[in-house]
């Protein structure tokens, strides 16, 4: 009896110590996520812990961010491994104003009753378009890399 | 997540499924860029078909979506899809150019060059070569 008594003794004192040794996959998480929020171009970066392996995913500025982040996230206590499926974000390219224009200028030529102004990578639309022609032309504006399309067509 | 990748999550979505490459989606002064290698014309007019459910006027102003389409092999046949009208060939790739052929409605001519998205250089039947409107060139399959 007073042996059994002991084991279980000894048995909840090694759970204890187990958990005690072994953080929870949440508390890792916030740690990990503390981490993450002190640097500022991690702003869109998620994190997800599962049995201590920390994954992390979204977009980064760049390589040297990317770096950092897996150094940071490793650092944490409880982190056994990083997964780092972050990406580096490339900004948009946005077409210089003078090929924006030559390229608009092609797409509406077989619009006649569409007028197309060029400012600052912004393209603006007016006039009238029959509706079923709008996506084509909206296809082909949007592959000449603009800023933005300002649509004020009226379709028919 | 921000607002706009909220609106246009179906759309990433449907092309992250039909197997579109080099996938970005990013935002910068409130315009959502999405751009991405399509595998073929008819995955591109799918996700385009996509955002015309999301915005069927186009006039959000809040996203430029440039999906292009997987390179066709050189020496191809590309088929002319005007309306009813000649396809012009030109000199070089702009309506500036001056025009050196044309290929008929409905007609199939070989396709030389891609390298400039909107002009395809091409080839007739008849050896008259020159650069041609993509938006009425699709390839055959």
């Amino acid at each position: 009896m007073k042996f059994t008594k002991s084991i279980m003794i000894a048995a909840l004192a090694l759970s204890v110590a187990a958990t005690g040794c072994k953080p929870k996959d949440a508390d890792v998480k916030a740690h990990v996520e503390t981490k993450m929020a002190e640097n500022t171009d991690a702003s869109n970066v998620q994190v997800t812990v599962a049995d201590g392996v920390a994954t992390l995913t979204g977009e980064v500025k760049d390589e040297a961010t990317r770096s950092a982040l897996e150094a940071a996230a490793k650092d944490v206590k409880g982190v056994k491994s990083v997964v780092n499926n972050t990406v580096v974000f490339s900004a948009p390219v946005i077409a210089a104003d003078d090929p924006l224009m030559m390229g608009v200028t092609d797409a509406t030529k077989d619009f006649p009753t569409v007028t197309a102004t060029v400012n600052d990578g912004v393209i603006t639309l007016n006039g009238t378009i029959e509706a079923s022609k709008l996506p084509m032309l909206m296809q082909t504006l949007n592959g000449l890399s603009p800023k933005k399309i300002e649509n004020n067509l009226t379709t028919q | 997540m921000s607002t706009l990748a909220s609106k246009y999550q179906a759309l990433t979505d449907a092309a992250t499924a039909a197997g579109v490459t080099n996938l970005q989606a990013r935002e910068q002064d409130g315009v959502m860029y999405i751009d991405g290698t399509a595998p073929s014309g008819a995955v591109k007019d799918q996700i385009w078909a996509k955002y015309g459910e999301i915005d069927p006027t186009f006039t959000g102003g809040d996203l430029i979506l440039n999906i292009k389409t997987a390179a066709s092999e050189v020496g191809s046949k590309v088929k002319v899809t005007t309306e009813s009208s000649n396809l012009n060939i030109r000199k070089g790739p702009g309506t500036d150019s001056e025009i050196v052929g044309k290929a008929a409605h409905g007609e199939v001519i070989t396709l030389v060059s891609q390298s400039n998205e909107q002009w395809w250089l091409v080839r007739t039947d008849d050896g008259e070569e020159g650069y041609a409107y993509a938006q009425y060139l699709t390839p055959e399959v």
